[in-house]
């Protein structure tokens, strides 16, 4: 159980995905200008996320392993996200045509998120990885995104009000705004040790 | 006969009145420090403060706005005061600048000026040094060794050979490095000069005397303040019951390192915390959790800056969750699909 913990708040704080390891950028600038959006996109990152760990390591131990044909799993595991993201839009477009129309062209774009390819990699990377160390891993990893898109973008919000000096309105004081966040993010350097 | 009706209250002090309060109230933990560590404390001031200023004028300079109106504000001086009251005595001249630097430029003009810093700027440029030179910001004096005015001059210049002779571990250091000895450590009475330790009880004590003052004074509530040190003591009791010879006693978080000092002085900033009652208690009560778990379980010393900036960017958040009602309005709905 501990372990579980620990592999939590690892990838929440301790190596968040965004803050610590700059992965899965491009979404944390691009939807994050308003909340509701960014807890629409967190809600399907979660979820595309926590699938696509859980079926990338089922694809690593059932299919590529016993064929030994680890060196194909970039590209197999890009295969799986499309899978896991086609079918997290096509649900979407049912359940919720406004979240749909809201996140438009960055639900698709969840395939390309690295952090999403990242957590996959980085899973089977791990020598002992498990069924449940993967399903925890990847959820770890999306409630870390998903607290820091959020914190974020009630941040812009904020900064959208604020006088900021011409040459640094819209991204680049976002950009600034995101390496104060991880600056500050720091203080978690050696809650767990290795 | 002249009557003034009611409200009695006194008029609204204008930015310039409420920093120079807080600037008064820095004085009784200034003068403790200055007494401890010697000269290298005002040396840090007042290379800080002209530094500051220096940088806000050539900043409203560029932005085309009037100098004068600004710096007649104090927000800069007060900034600055807050960095150098945090850095080690007797810094190198070059590491004030960059604090000071990096705390009225980066963390404050590039968002838009006074009022609109979403993070604390003094504790941008500390955090900043902190990460870039550890060493140069981990070098406190041991008390009562402190180096005369002409030494603590050599070290500001950095013209001094050996700077490293005459370093101490600060109380949390100790308390670190003497994990098994910590048993001993807290048989010491609280004023003893040892166990908080090495005078540094009497830093806070000065600090909390200040911060005392300003809530009498009413230029910060006391939301934050008591919400940190409640929730600071509170998570510290369970685990040093638990393990009194792993885990510092709470009246020891309480009274070492930069407790009092952020809870009075940096986390009441007014502009980078949470706004409503409500989200101000969150807001103190995450700052103090926090301070414990970075301190007790992270890699660095002390947490109290690194705390209110995480706190600090979760601000905005815990004010849009903690809206109050307005009167004759239904609760506002948050997340999804509410009215935002």
């Amino acid at each position: 159980m501990t372990e579980y913990v620990l592999i939590l708040i690892s990838a929440v704080l301790v190596n968040n995905f965004v803050l610590v390891q700059f992965l899965g950028l491009c979404p944390f600038m691009g939807v994050s200008n308003k909340v509701e959006t960014a807890l629409g996109m967190s809600l399907a990152t979660t979820f595309v996320l926590t699938l696509s760990s859980v079926l990338a390591y089922l694809t690593w131990s059932w299919v590529l392993v016993p064929l030994e044909l680890e060196y194909l799993r970039t590209i197999s595991f890009i295969l799986v996200i499309a899978v896991a993201v086609q079918f997290t839009e096509m649900f979407v477009h049912k359940a919720s045509p406004l979240l749909y129309r809201v996140l438009g062209v960055f639900l698709p774009l969840i395939t390309s998120n690295c952090a999403v390819l990242g957590v996959a990699l980085l899973n089977v990377r791990q020598e002992d990885a498990t069924f449940l160390t993967s399903l925890t891993y990847g959820f770890g990893a999306a409630l870390g995104f998903s607290l820091v898109l959020v914190l974020f973008a009630a941040m812009r919000e904020r900064i959208a009000m604020a006088d900021v000096p011409e040459p640094f309105r819209g991204p680049s004081i976002g950009l600034i705004t995101a390496g104060l966040m991880s600056l500050a993010f720091m203080g978690f350097t050696g809650l767990i040790q290795p | 006969m002249i009557r003034v009706s009611s409200p009695h209250a006194p008029p609204a002090g204008n930015t310039g009145g409420v920093m120079r309060q807080v600037l008064y109230a820095t004085l009784p933990g200034m003068a403790v420090l200055t007494w401890l560590f010697g000269p290298g404390v005002l040396l840090n001031l007042f290379w800080a403060i002209p530094m500051a200023l220096l940088v806000e004028a050539a900043i409203l300079r560029l932005r085309r706005k009037p100098v004068g109106f600004y710096l007649g504000d104090w927000s800069a001086a007060t900034s600055a005061v807050l960095l150098a009251l945090s850095l080690p005595p007797a810094s190198p001249w070059w590491l004030i600048l960059i604090g000071v630097i990096s705390a009225i430029a980066l963390a404050k003009h590039l968002y838009g000026g006074l009022g609109m810093n979403p993070f604390n700027p003094a504790m941008v440029g500390y955090v900043i040094l902190l990460v870039s030179f550890p060493v140069e910001m981990t070098r406190w004096f041991a008390p009562g060794e402190a180096p005369q005015l002409a030494e603590s001059l050599r070290l500001s210049l950095g013209t001094h050979a050996s700077p490293d002779a005459f370093s101490g571990a600060t109380p949390l250091d100790s308390f670190r490095n003497l994990a098994g000895d910590a048993a001993a450590l807290a048989q010491q009475p609280i004023l003893d000069g040892r166990l908080a330790g090495q005078g540094w009880e009497l830093v806070n004590l000065g600090f909390l005397a200040g911060g005392l003052w300003l809530l009498w004074r009413g230029v910060i509530s006391w939301h934050i303040p008591a919400a940190m040190l409640g929730a600071l003591a509170l998570t510290a009791l369970p685990f040093w019951l638990y393990d009194p010879a792993r885990f510092a006693s709470p009246q020891f978080h309480l009274l070492s390192g930069a407790a009092m000092f952020g809870a009075f002085f940096i986390a009441t900033d007014p502009v980078s915390a949470a706004t409503s009652r409500a989200g101000k208690l969150v807001f103190g009560a995450l700052i103090g959790v926090l301070v414990w778990v970075i301190r007790s379980l992270g890699g660095y010393p002390d947490g109290v800056a690194f705390a209110v900036l995480l706190l600090n960017l979760a601000a905005p958040t815990i004010d849009y969750y903690t809206r109050p009602r307005t009167y004759g309005h239904d609760k506002p709905r948050r997340g999804m699909g509410g009215d935002g």
